[in-house]
Parts: C-alpha cells; sequence; structure tokens
C-alpha cells in the first residue's frame, strides 16, 4: 500500500516487478503486485503460509509464466527467458539436491552448464566448498549429510553461478531454532562479502527482521507495505502488518478532536486515549489505536498526574490477570476497568521487576501518545 | 540392552512365513525337477528311473540315490539343438526387452507428467487389457496379422503396400506380439519410480542452466535407472523362458527353448532331458537376478 523505503541498500535498480498477476483457475495467488530490489539489497518476503510467496519467487526464477504484468531484470522484459537462461537462480523450499550426486558435483552441476573448463570448475567448487564450510565432505552423497549440512550444499550450488540475484525460499525452515539463528548470521555475512542481491522468502518475522534491509509483507496475493524492519515495527502502515508484525494491542475509537499534534481519540474499550496525529491525515474519524505489548508501562500508583492531565501521557486503570514469565522479560495481562484487555511486556532488568506484580493486583497502565500508531479501521 | 527378543512371536511368524513359502513352493518342485533331471528315461509310469520308494527301506533308496547321474546335462551340452535353442532364447528376450524399453518408457515418462487426477486413469489403461484372457489377446493378434487381416487391409486402404504382407510366423509377429503382452511389466515399474521422482529436481537443473534435454540425461534418467532395471528384469526372465507367443505367432525354423522344452516333454515324452533344460534354464536366468542384486545392495551401502 505505501511506497518503497529508501532509507536502506542503496544501489542501482536491478529487478522490477510491475503489476504482475498469477491466476490458478479462478483463484489469484499473486494480485497485481509491484516491486523493485535494488542491486546488493537483501530483501525479505514475509507473509503467511499460502500468500503467494512461493508463487511470485517461481516467476522470477522461471518456472510460472506471469497472467499479467512485467518483470524487469537490468530494464529487460525477463518474460520470454527460459528458466535455464536466466542470470538468476533459486535455492528450492526442500533444497532439491541431485541425490545421486556427490556434494561436489550437485555444485559443479550448474558450472559444468556453462561449459566452463574443467579446472575453472574444480577451483569454484573448492571457493564454494569453502564459502559454506564443507571441507571433507566434497565426496559425501546428499542423504549422507544432516539437515543443516544439505542447507549448505544447496546454498552453495545455487551461488556457484555466481547469479545476479538469488532466491531463496524458506532456506531455514527445516532448521532448528539455534541452527537457524546462526545460519541467518552467516548468510547476512555471505551476502555483503558476494555483493549478490538475495530476495528470501520466509514466514517467520523474526528471521525477516534479522537478515533483511527491507522487507515486503504480503497478504492475500498483495504487499501490503514495504519498508525497513524497523519502519515496519514502529510504523506498520495497516492494521493487518501491525498485527502480523509482531505482538500489538489494538484500540478501536474514533477522533473526538484535535490539539495541535495530537488527537483525542475516545476508544471504546479504555474510554479516552491521546495519541500523536499521524504524518498523513487519513480523512476517516473511524481508527484504531496500535500500542506494542513494551510500550506500555505498568505501575502501582499512577505517575505524575501533572503530566496525565497535560495529555503527555495516557492512563489507565486496570487489574492484572495473568502473568507469562518469559525469562528476560515478563507479558502482563491487564483487564481495563472497562472490561478491555491490554498485554503489557516489561524487561526484567532487576529481580524486584520480577516481583513487583501478581495476579488481582491494581495497577495504572501508561504510555506516550508518541508510542501509539493510527490506522484505518 | 536387555536380552529380550526383539520381535513378539506373531511378528517372527510374519517374518518367515515368505521363506515356508518358498520353500515350500519353490523349493521342494524344484528338488523334485533336479532328480528328474538326473534320472534317465524309461517307457514305465512315471516315464523314467530311478523312481524313489520310500517304502522299500533304506538300502533301496540309497541304491536309487547311486543310480542318479549328470548323463542328461551331458546330453544337453553336446547337442547343438539345445545349445541353438537357449541362445534364440536370450536373443529374443534381449531384442524384446529393448523394445519395450524404448517404448514404455516415453509411455511411463507422460505418465508420470500427467496431471495428478488422471494418472489412475492411465494406469487403468494400461492395465485393462489383463481383463482379457492373455490367450485371446494373443489369438485376436492372429486375426489382426493373418493374410487378409484387419493390418493388412489398412496397409491396403493407405496404398502402404500393393499386396498383402506376410506377418504371421514370422519374427516380427512374435516381437509384436511379445512387446504387446509384457508392455504393462515394463510401464508400471518405471512409472512408479518417475511419478516419485520430485518436479523440483528438474526446475533445480533448469535453473542450474540445463536445457530440458540435458536436465533429462543428467537428472530424469539416471534417478529412474532403478525402475529400468525392475523393468527389464520382469519382462526379460518371463520373455526367455516364453512358449506360447513364439509357438503361436512365430515361424517353425527355430525354436525358443520354452519350446523345446515342450517338445521334449509332451512330444518325446522325455521327462528327465525336459527337467534337465529346465534346471539349466534356471541357472541361465539366476545371473541377470544376481547382478541386480548386487547393484542394489551397493546403491543401499553407499547410501549409508
Ligand atoms: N500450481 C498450483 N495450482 C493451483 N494452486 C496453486 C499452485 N501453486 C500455488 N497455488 C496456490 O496459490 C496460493 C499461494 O501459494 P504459494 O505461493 O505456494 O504460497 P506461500 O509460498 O506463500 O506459502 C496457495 O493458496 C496455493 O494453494
Ligand atoms: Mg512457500
Amino acid at each position: 500500500m505505501t511506497g518503497a523505503d529508501t532509507s536502506a541498500g542503496a544501489g542501482a535498480l536491478l529487478l522490477r516487478i510491475d503489476a504482475v498477476e498469477k491466476r490458478f483457475g479462478g483463484f489469484t495467488a499473486v494480485d497485481k503486485l509491484s516491486l523493485d530490489i535494488k542491486a546488493g539489497e537483501f530483501f525479505a518476503l514475509l507473509g503467511p503460509s499460502g500468500c503467494g510467496k512461493t508463487t511470485l519467487l517461481r516467476m522470477l526464477a522461471g518456472f510460472e509464466a506471469p497472467d499479467a504484468g512485467r518483470i524487469l531484470l537490468d530494464g529487460e522484459d525477463i518474460a520470454a527467458v527460459l528458466p535455464h537462461q536466466r542470470p538468476v537462480n533459486m535455492m528450492f523450499q526442500n533444497y532439491a539436491l541431485f541425490p545421486h550426486l556427490s556434494v561436489a558435483n550437485n555444485i559443479a552441476f550448474g558450472l559444468r552448464r556453462e561449459g566452463l573448463p574443467r579446472k575453472e570448475i574444480k577451483a569454484r567448487v573448492a571457493e564454494m566448498v569453502a564459502l559454506v564450510r564443507l571441507e571433507g565432505l566434497e565426496k559425501r552423497k546428499p542423504d549422507q549429510l544432516s539437515g543443516g549440512q544439505q542447507q549448505r550444499v544447496a546454498l552453495a550450488r545455487a551461488l556457484a553461478r555466481r547469479p545476479r540475484l538469488l532466491l531463496l525460499d524458506e532456506p531455514m525452515a527445516a532448521l532448528d531454532k539455534k541452527l537457524r539463528e546462526s545460519t541467518q548470521l552467516e548468510l547476512m555475512a555471505l551476502q555483503k562479502r558476494l555483493g549478490t542481491s538475495f530476495v528470501i522468502v520466509t514466514h517467520d518475522q523474526q528471521e525477516a527482521m534479522t537478515v533483511a534491509d527491507r522487507i515486503g509483507v504480503m497478504n492475500a496475493g498483495r504487499l501490503e507495505q514495504v519498508a525497513t524492519p524497523r519502519r515496519l515495527y514502529e510504523a506498520p502502515a495497516t492494521r493487518w502488518v501491525a498485527e502480523f508484525v509482531g505482538d500489538v494491542n489494538m484500540l478501536e475509537g474514533r477522533v473526538e478532536r484535535r490539539d495541535g499534534g495530537r488527537l483525542i481519540v475516545a476508544t471504546t474499550a479504555a474510554g479516552e486515549v491521546t495519541v500523536a496525529a499521524p504524518s498523513q491525515p487519513s480523512a476517516a474519524d473511524e481508527i484504531c489505536i496500535a500500542i506494542r505489548p513494551e510500550k506500555i508501562r505498568l505501575s502501582l500508583r499512577g505517575p505524575v498526574d501533572s503530566a496525565a492531565q497535560a495529555g503527555a501521557l495516557n492512563r489507565l486503570n486496570g487489574t492484572v490477570t495473568d502473568i507469562g514469565y518469559l525469562g528476560g522479560s515478563t507479558s502482563y495481562k491487564v483487564k481495563l476497568d472497562s472490561g478491555a484487555l491490554l498485554t503489557a511486556t516489561m524487561a526484567n532488568i532487576a529481580k524486584l521487576d520480577v516481583d513487583a506484580y501478581h495476579v488481582g493486583q491494581h495497577v495504572v497502565a501508561w504510555f506516550s501518545p508518541d508510542d501509539c500508531v493510527v490506522l484505518e479501521r | 540392552m536387555s536380552g529380550r527378543p526383539i520381535f513378539t512371536r506373531p511378528a517372527r511368524l510374519a517374518a518367515i512365513a515368505p521363506y515356508l513359502w518358498m520353500a515350500l513352493f519353490f523349493l521342494v518342485p524344484f528338488g523334485f525337477v533336479i532328480k528328474i533331471a538326473l534320472s534317465q528315461t524309461a517307457v514305465a509310469q512315471p516315464p523314467y528311473i530311478p523312481v524313489f520308494d520310500l517304502t522299500a527301506g533304506w538300502a533301496a533308496l540309497k541304491a536309487s540315490f547311486a543310480a542318479l547321474a549328470a548323463e542328461n546335462f551331458r546330453l544337453i551340452a553336446s547337442d547343438d539343438l539345445y545349445l541353438s535353442s537357449y541362445l534364440r532364447s536370450l536373443g529374443v528376450a534381449a531384442v524384446s526387452t529393448s523394445l519395450l524399453l524404448i517404448i514404455g518408457y516415453p509411455i511411463a515418462y507422460a505418465m508420470a507428467r500427467l496431471p495428478r487426477g488422471w494418472q489412475p486413469v492411465a494406469m487403468m489403461l494400461v492395465i485393462i487389457p489383463f481383463w482379457t484372457s492373455f490367450l485371446i489377446r494373443i489369438y485376436a493378434w492372429i486375426n489382426i496379422l493373418q493374410h487378409d487381416g484387419l493390418l493388412n487391409q489398412m496397409l491396403l486402404t493407405l496404398h502402404f503396400v500393393s499386396k498383402p504382407v506376410v506377418w504371421l510366423s514370422t519374427d516380427t509377429a512374435m516381437y509384436i506380439g511379445i512387446v504387446y503382452s509384457y508392455l504393462p511389466f515394463m510401464v508400471l515399474p518405471l512409472y512408479a519410480t518417475l511419478a516419485k521422482l520430485p518436479a523440483s529436481l528438474t526446475e533445480a537443473a533448469a535453473d542450474l542452466g540445463a536445457s530440458p534435454l540435458r536436465a533429462f540425461w543428467s537428472v530424469t534418467f539416471p534417478l529412474s535407472l532403478p525402475g529400468i532395471g525392475a523393468g527389464v528384469l520382469l519382462c526379460f526372465i518371463p520373455i526367455v523362458g516364453e512358449f506360447v507367443i513364439p509357438d503361436l505367432l512365430a515361424g517353425s525354423d527355430s525354436l525358443m527353448i520354452g519350446q523345446t522344452l515342450w517338445l521334449e516333454f509332451f512330444t518325446n515324452r522325455d521327462w528327465p532331458v525336459a527337467s534337465a533344460i529346465a534346471v539349466v534354464l534356471l541357472a541361465l536366468l539366476l545371473i541377470p537376478l544376481l547382478i541386480y542384486e548386487r547393484v542394489q545392495r551397493r546403491q543401499l551401502e553407499g547410501r549409508r
């Protein structure tokens, strides 16, 4: 919905996806989607399962033809270019390693098709093996490798031809959490070193946030928002994005009046709430307010009354109904006096913080108008 | 680890059941065949000696054993008739199996590429001929191939030939019959292997710069070798021993080993020689089976 964010991954335009559409029967998998990818950029496509991420990637690789729209690589329409002639490589969701070929031959497969001389192929394979740290496993067959090793072979095989653009379809979905986190960091370092543009598909927002310069959030075949991880989290463009990326409290209401840079909103669940007016004021009066749980603080008594009265703070009274201890932080469910539920997450900085609240305790939940995001309903 | 057995009693029984079956219905009858192969013909009932008589006592049984001799095998080795029959059988089987592979592979490949919903339909089409008796289908071929049969009528109408071609009692007719009859045995194992290959493998090959033809030879074909092995064995072995099709469709100037065996057994009433032929045939057919088994085992070990 919003335009591209220009703050990250500066580089020349590499790929332009222009109003691309893909239908399967009556079902629209990708719906007039437009997107620009810059050279050297690490871009993540984030969205729930079935939203069309793989379909979009397969159109970029050439396995599916768009029903409408254009895909331009370096300014040239690649609609007619067959998959085996595109300077684009893909790492498949299930790796798709050739089971009858050794690790070295899997990696060499693409190089042989290029008709490189034997010696150069050997050198390039050795380089790739070193790049993904698979030394000593060159002669193994794929089913003699662990999941993490298979994943690295797939990566090396896709990178061996030095593509302009590498497409990665849920490359870490099959790895366990620890391995996934270290692999994410390795992947980032690798991408920075090679300078290749990466487009990674994932349904894991943590992963997208960690690795990507920019994230495109997809929903039902459309891009909801394209932005840096930080903007995506702090300034979601739509209610759907706010709810999909991270946890959020939503308060529905209508704008009562305007007070300088502030909006006074009458919420159905929490009475009057003061919020910072959005930079692009929307015409709608019926809005909702999004507040991240970690932006809400609890205390036993309300903070500085004068600040609250001046509209510098929102204060809501309620009762703690549930406490979820998460180690580094604790998540509190607070039932407001009006009946609505809020979630507040607070860091456990000192032992005191952990012991401060118990279920049934009356608390004041407070948050700054600047931490609220105003969204259309 | 405790010393408890891994299998429960019913599971153990299930595990040895196939061996019991093999012992009862293959090894025991084969033992009889070997015994007859080592006997001599006789004008008697049964038409060979010695006959083991369990009621005659231990000494008589021992004498019978001593009377067994490998005479019939020497005969088979010395007479060109048998050697040429064996060679013809192997030759016919090799040619037929090659034809079957060449025809069956594209069929299986196309089946595996059909939309999922159509694949069972295609499979039915391959299997449906089995619903008619094999013999009737071969007779139908006689009808098609005879002098004024369907094939000649068609060729004449289309002006491909000016006078009817002789099909019946030729090797061509026999190959048509064999290829027709054994096609499902080639297609089904090939299809099973090809259908299991994930489409992402050929896509990955294309992604890495392989043209469709290159992707086929580098990825699909090597990965379908187990299916080729199974299909070749399933066709080659029974074709070597084939009797009915060459008897009904081929000429009578050279015989396959199955026909020679039939002649010895029914026309000459020489059970011992017929049995010896069967034993040698089995030994011959064990060779490709053992090779296949070894290759498979090596593949399995490579996996580990
Ligand atoms: N070949 C196809 N035929 C029919 N429907 C398909 C096909 N490929 C994908 N779809 C449908 O398109 C939608 C998007 O699929 P996909 O791109 O794989 O989603 P994602 O990768 O985001 O999970 C899904 O609803 C899926 O069922
Ligand atoms: Mg997917």
